[in-house]
């Protein structure tokens, strides 16, 4: 109850931001733009349209995510919002939680209206409803929680700019590290792949989320595909969750 | 008496500059607040008011020392239910009107949706903000943020409240009316932590206080038991007297016209001036003797830290 009410709240906050319709958009821009560069592609444009219309829905879906996900803690610290908020019987992580679960449900709406608008653009060109890109979607999504997860870790003790350059490193970092999978598999057994292994570990790997060429090119994904990622999904949330409740329990608010 | 706040040798400090270095805020705090009573701590600026209130809130962690509300742990949920705190200079969600602000901080106390739309009704009334239900908080004056503030403290009916310098940075009209609401709380059974450094306001309204300096308390008490009631000079306002034979009997400290100020400080001599102004055919307009304040007090106590 008292973390829905949070929620609420940051749901309230994140919708009369500004900057939530600047990135929604610049986001359907995007997504309609993917039409006019499809005209100037030879072959399947349909292709050109998939691959635009999702990466900028992941894009800006991640820009949401950090940009509002880093000031959401800092901004109660810093405007002192939060003294007369702690101050009610709440604990903390509710506190948190309720922060992470507002802005999930703002972005859970943004995602639903840009993928309408990419729905209706692809309908315009296909007529036809193309269900298949809903598990697609649905990963975005789990990716933002992921994001937001992070943002509102690195918010919990340090300033927005900073947070967003941490998190944004993140999300750049977790796209690219397959590439320590392939050097894993290049280097000879010793301390040197012991250490790219645990460091493998360690690193998000958030290709786990990216279904996107598979959904352009029509390719099938087996079950056992869909349901590790949505495990690592969880698992990393809730990971970095955890960890921005242990920063935040004994923080004193100066 | 029932003590509603217990505060046993607290201890804070904070590491402060680019190579953390240790500094004391509080040392050794100790005090007790009885239940009904407006309780003042006072302290110049930077002596550890707002860190004991944080402290005791939950918002910073002492290093030392207990502390318990209303015969609970401090921290215990079922202790905060029962208090309510308006911070220094309060600032609230902006994009919020006061109804959904109010209505937010209810649902934290899990207030049920019929009692909490008349509890937030009658708060709004009471503080003189029911025209502003709908108004953006940023849109909010100094003082109807003030009002705002005590509206969401009361929100639960606590038993204990603390202000933290409910009287800063407000006109003398509202700083009229927070008092009279404060008196109010105490009317009604509350018993009010006060923290603030305006102690013309602490002397009308708080039954007891403690002095910090530096991190410590040096004093503590009723107020009366504190300050002495020796007459330090009497005031007279007098016309009709040569302001020269005046003097010998006192200090004549301004004129106005023909009115003189006159300080006298011997006390034997009060009655030496009021005769001469009736053998002169003078005009007596006010006659004050000056006993300490509180303020003088506290100057004195903070000079000798």
């Amino acid at each position: 109850m008292k973390i829905i009410a949070i929620a609420f709240n940051t749901f309230k906050e994140a919708i009369r931001d500004r900057i939530l319709y600047l990135l929604f958009f610049f986001a359907a821009i995007s997504i309609i733009f993917s039409r006019v560069l499809a005209l100037l592609t030879v072959g399947d444009r349909i292709k050109i349209i998939r691959d635009v219309g999702l990466a900028s829905l992941s894009f800006f879906g991640v820009l949401m995510a950090i940009l509002i996900g880093t000031g959401l803690v800092y901004k109660e610290i810093d405007k002192k919002t939060i003294y007369s908020l702690l101050s009610k019987p709440i604990n903390r992580y509710q506190f948190l939680l309720g922060k992470f679960f507002g802005l999930i449900f703002t972005l859970f709406i943004m995602l639903l209206l840009m993928s309408f608008i990419y729905l209706v653009l692809v309908f315009f060109h296909t007529f036809e409803i193309e269900w298949e890109t809903f598990p697609t979607i649905f990963f975005i999504f789990l990716e933002l929680c992921l994001i937001t997860a992070v943002a509102i870790f690195f918010s919990c003790f340090s300033t927005p700019i900073l947070s967003s350059v941490f998190s944004l490193a993140f999300y750049i970092i977790g796209h690219f590290s397959w590439g320590l999978e392939t050097l894993i598999n290049k280097i000879k057994p010793g301390v040197g792949k012991t250490l790219v292994q645990i460091l493998y570990i360690f690193i998000p790997d958030l290709e786990n989320f990216n279904f996107k060429t598979e959904i352009v090119h029509n390719l099938p994904i087996p079950s056992h595909v869909y349901l590790f990622s949505i495990s690592y999904g969880i698992f990393y949330t809730l990971f970095i969750l955890l960890l921005a409740m242990l920063v935040f329990r004994r923080r004193d608010f100066i | 008496m029932e003590s509603v706040l217990t505060i046993k040798d607290l201890h804070k400090s904070f590491k402060i500059g680019f190579i953390p270095r240790k500094k004391k805020i509080l040392n050794g705090i100790t005090l007790s607040v009885n239940k009904g009573e407006i309780f003042g701590y006072l302290g110049p600026n930077g002596a550890g008011k707002t860190t004991t209130i944080k402290c005791i809130l939950g918002l910073i962690f002492p290093e030392k020392g207990e502390i318990t509300i209303l015969g609970q742990h401090y921290l215990s949920l079922r202790a905060k239910e029962n208090i309510g705190f308006l911070p220094e200079n309060p600032y609230f969600y902006d994009y919020l009107t006061a109804s959904e602000f109010l209505s937010f901080y209810a649902r934290l106390f899990r207030i049920d949706k019929r009692k909490k739309e008349e509890k937030i009704k009658k708060l709004l009334y009471q503080l003189r903000l029911e025209q502003s239900v709908n108004l953006q908080l940023r849109k909010f004056s100094r003082g109807m943020l003030q009002r705002l503030g005590l509206a969401q403290a009361l929100l639960n009916d606590p038993s204990l409240i603390f202000l933290d310098e409910p009287l800063g940075g407000l006109d003398p009209i509202g700083r009229k009316e927070i008092r009279d609401i404060i008196v109010e709380f105490k009317e009604e059974g509350k018993t009010v932590f006060l923290s603030s450094h305006i102690l013309q306001d602490i002397e009308l309204i708080c039954n007891r206080v403690a002095i910090i300096v530096n991190g410590e308390i040096v004093n503590q008490g009723n107020i009366q038991d504190l300050i002495s009631e020796k007459i330090y000079f009497t005031e007279i306002t007098l016309s009709g007297v040569d302001r020269k034979i005046l003097e010998a009997l006192g200090e004549s400290v301004s004129i106005h016209g023909e009115r003189i100020l006159l300080k006298v400080f011997d006390q034997d001599k009060v009655e030496s001036v009021l005769k001469l102004i009736r053998s002169n055919n003078g005009k007596v307009y006010s006659l004050m003797p000056r006993t300490q304040t509180l303020e003088d007090y506290f100057v004195g106590v903070v000079k000798q830290k």
